[in-house]
């Protein structure tokens, strides 16, 4: 549950220039009452200013100057809004060249994916790509919305044509049918968005969203094994807690108890859970997602960058790995570059061995490359200064993802996905 | 599943993003200017880090136009929590010669309190700037990164920001860059007071339904006292107001109000159609003003 008894849902919304993302989020925003007066003021002047005769909702998600001036969104812009029941965090990632990067961006951190299709182009190139990084990131909920159904006379056999063509990407991905739903909307007119349309009857699915109204968190929460990364130890050598050593992180992918047998990684120590903190309550059983801090019954070697697990489920720890990246930098990433991998919140270095292939991102395989560039994914191979303990991202999201870092600029350059 | 502890995300994410602060930076500090977006973040960082102390000081940047009653807050909860609190003054940078005082109608020492940050980030080497800035308050912030790389000048660089993948937060920088970073991000102004009030967290006066003599100009309710600029025709009166955030007396406009409990103030912003930032007569003066002053290192 979030903050006010809501439950949270994470969406990223992907779609081509010019089908109308922005009016559909700025939609969804104005019929839930999210935008405030003077936000909707702001938008019906400069709706005015720019002489269109209807309000221009995407105005209310451009956010940088040079996009209000281009008219175009540049980043991953972050947009809340919320029902009686749901609080949703949309990640707004724009869809021109830097398409990739953005999307792999916004997509990590969200549960579910709202891809929209023009309705009078289809299934495009630029759909093809979203679909495929939504399966890369095993994104869990795909909503497809077939927008600009005012264009099309509202005709189903558009939306059913539309609907058969991205029936054969499925196909080709891991998805399971159900995880993928369709809805025909216009945006600009409020059809299927929160509102149910009139003018397309033989639609008998929800609205976009009472759809998303329905998801619920756990079922979209990824279930795997416990991992806790220790983030910090505290020590706070007072008085009231002169012996205190407690591991502060974040847990994932399953519960954890007090009187688990654990397993400390890189050590291999095995030890016993004394108690589970979080501030000034104690805990005997905590669920995935929550930031706590450890006791262990032992004496045991464990600082940042290590891993807390159950005993019998250690994960793997080699120093050899190979992945799918994404490169999300300019620099391209060549064969024999050094890189710092941060893998959770243990860095080490890494050097790449191998460019295994660039992977076309319409399902049609990959290429020779020896170099991955801005917005490229490709298979590849990594050398690690020290095991890390990971498990592959099929797996473990948490724990099989990790980024590269430029030791020159430390800027972030690529994500991987660990095979 | 009796027994079994479910987390509130928002709040987990922020104690991870705090505690990542403390772990990769040498020099963090806590930007506090006595808001209820800083008093939350106090709260957060006092769970990520218990039973120890919170690892960080906290830096005010007082304009020396701040509400007298959000001052005596800080004292008192710095006392009552054992913090460390610095606090440099923009009336210091102003008889330095290094910034001018603005005159006349919208005159405002809110601009002026970048110098006097950036300042202090020299003077004490602060490697990272904990602030309580969250997305929904402004488009421009909506894209800033938790982690906001910033140069030796405190500028913002919009186009070319870190990409920020899962929950995993790159905090390398160079000698003299520093990092503003914002645990609060994902939070809503809706948020922040639900959770003051589930968490039963103090917060100044000045945030509840007082009597106050004020002024309307350009639609707004302004301070009524000898900070803020007021000409002869304008009319002070007293009113029934609150403030929904606490920055300088300048800037900070209030709203007819008579919310006088958390649960009254809780369903006011509920209902409210007015955004908190519509109460901020800095971000009225040009559409951009957020984005260019974030640019030249403003939080």
């Amino acid at each position: 549950m979030d903050i006010q008894g809501r439950k949270l849902i994470k969406i990223a919304t992907a779609g081509s220039v010019d089908d109308g993302k922005s009016t559909l989020i700025g939609r969804l925003l104005y019929d839930t009452n999210s935008l405030t007066t003077d936000k909707i003021e702001a938008i019906e002047r400069n709706s005015k200013q720019r002489g269109y005769d209807y309000l221009d909702f995407s105005l209310a998600t451009d956010g940088l100057v040079a996009e209000r001036e281009q008219g175009i969104t540049i980043d991953v812009a972050h947009i809340y809004f919320n029902t009686d029941k749901t609080n949703f965090i949309v990640a707004d990632t724009p869809g021109h060249v830097e398409y990739t990067r953005n999307m792999v961006t916004g997509a990590s951190t969200s549960q579910v994916a709202v891809i929209l299709i023009d309705a009078r182009k289809g299934v495009i190139e630029q759909t093809y790509r979203h679909f495929f990084i939504s399966n890369l990131l095993r994104i869990s909920h795909v909503v497809v919305a077939i927008n600009k159904m005012d264009l099309v006379d509202y005709s189903e056999d558009v939306f059913l044509k539309i609907k058969s063509d991205f029936d054969a990407l499925v196909e080709k991905s891991n998805f399971h049918e159900d995880q993928i739903t369709f809805i025909p909307v216009s945006a600009l007119k409020g059809e299927n968005v929160t509102r149910k349309s009139e003018h397309m009857p033989w639609y008998v699915g929800n609205t976009l969203l009472d759809h998303l109204e329905i998801l619920e968190p756990e079922d979209l929460q990824e279930r795997s094994v416990a991992r806790f990364p220790v983030q910090y130890v505290i020590r706070p050598k007072t008085e009231a807690y002169h012996d205190f050593r407690g591991f502060s992180g974040k847990l994932h992918g399953h519960s954890l108890k007090v009187g688990d047998e654990v397993t400390v990684l890189p050590s291999g120590n095995k030890s016993k859970i004394k108690s589970i903190e979080f501030f000034d309550q104690k805990l005997e059983w905590v669920a995935a997602g929550a930031s706590v801090t450890i006791t262990l019954e032992d004496e045991v070697d464990c600082s940042r960058g290590d891993m807390i697990v159950r005993a019998g489920e250690e994960p793997k720890s080699e120093k050899a790995i190979s992945a799918t990246l994404c490169q999300v930098n300019s620099k391209a990433l060549k064969v024999g570059g050094k890189y710092i991998l941060q893998h959770g919140v243990n860095r080490v270095l890494a050097k790449v061995d191998q460019i295994e292939s660039r992977i076309h991102t319409d399902f049609s395989g990959g290429e020779e490359a020896d170099q991955l560039r801005l917005n490229d994914i490709g298979r590849v191979h990594f050398r690690l200064s020290k095991p890390i303990h990971f498990d592959s991202y099929e797996t473990s999201k948490s724990n099989g993802a990790f980024i590269l870092i430029d030791e020159g600029t430390y800027d972030t350059v690529s994500v991987g996905f660990i095979n | 599943m009796e027994n079994l502890f479910i987390p509130n995300p928002k709040e987990a994410e922020s104690i991870q993003i705090l505690r990542e602060v403390a772990a990769q930076f040498e020099r963090p500090v806590l930007l506090f200017s006595g808001g209820k977006d800083s008093i939350t973040l106090v709260r957060l960082a006092q769970k990520a880090f218990f039973p120890a102390k919170i690892p960080f000081p906290l830096l005010h940047v007082d304009t020396g136009h701040n509400f007298p009653e959000t001052i005596e807050f800080r004292d008192n909860l710095v006392k009552e929590l054992g913090l460390e609190l610095i606090v440099r003054n923009v009336q210091d940078s102003i008889d330095q010669g290094k910034v001018r005082e603005e005159r006349g109608r919208y005159a405002s020492r809110n601009t002026l309190q970048t110098t006097t940050l950036l300042d202090a980030i020299e003077e004490f080497k602060f490697d990272a700037c904990i602030g309580g800035a969250r997305r929904d308050e402004e488009k421009a912030r909506a894209k800033e990164r938790v982690f906001s790389v910033r140069d030796d000048f405190g500028q913002w660089d919009e186009k070319n920001q870190r990409p920020e993948l899962f929950d995993m937060l790159n905090g390398k920088i160079h000698v003299g860059q520093n990092v503003r970073c914002f645990p609060i991000s994902n939070w809503t102004e809706l948020d922040v007071w639900e959770y003051i009030r589930t968490e039963n967290i103090a917060i100044p006066s000045i945030y509840f339904a007082h009597k106050r003599e004020v002024f309307f100009r350009d639609g707004m309710i302004w301070t009524a006292n000898e900070h803020v600029f007021r000409e002869a025709h304008e009319e002070v009166v007293e009113k029934m107001v609150r403030f929904r955030t606490v920055g300088d007396m300048t800037c900070t406009a209030a709203v007819l109000s008579e919310a006088v409990s958390l649960d009254d103030v809780v369903s006011e912003i509920r209902l409210s159609t007015i955004s908190e930032r519509g109460a901020r007569i800095d971000d009225k003066r040009s559409e951009a003003a957020m984005e260019t002053r974030k640019k030249v290192g403003y939080f």
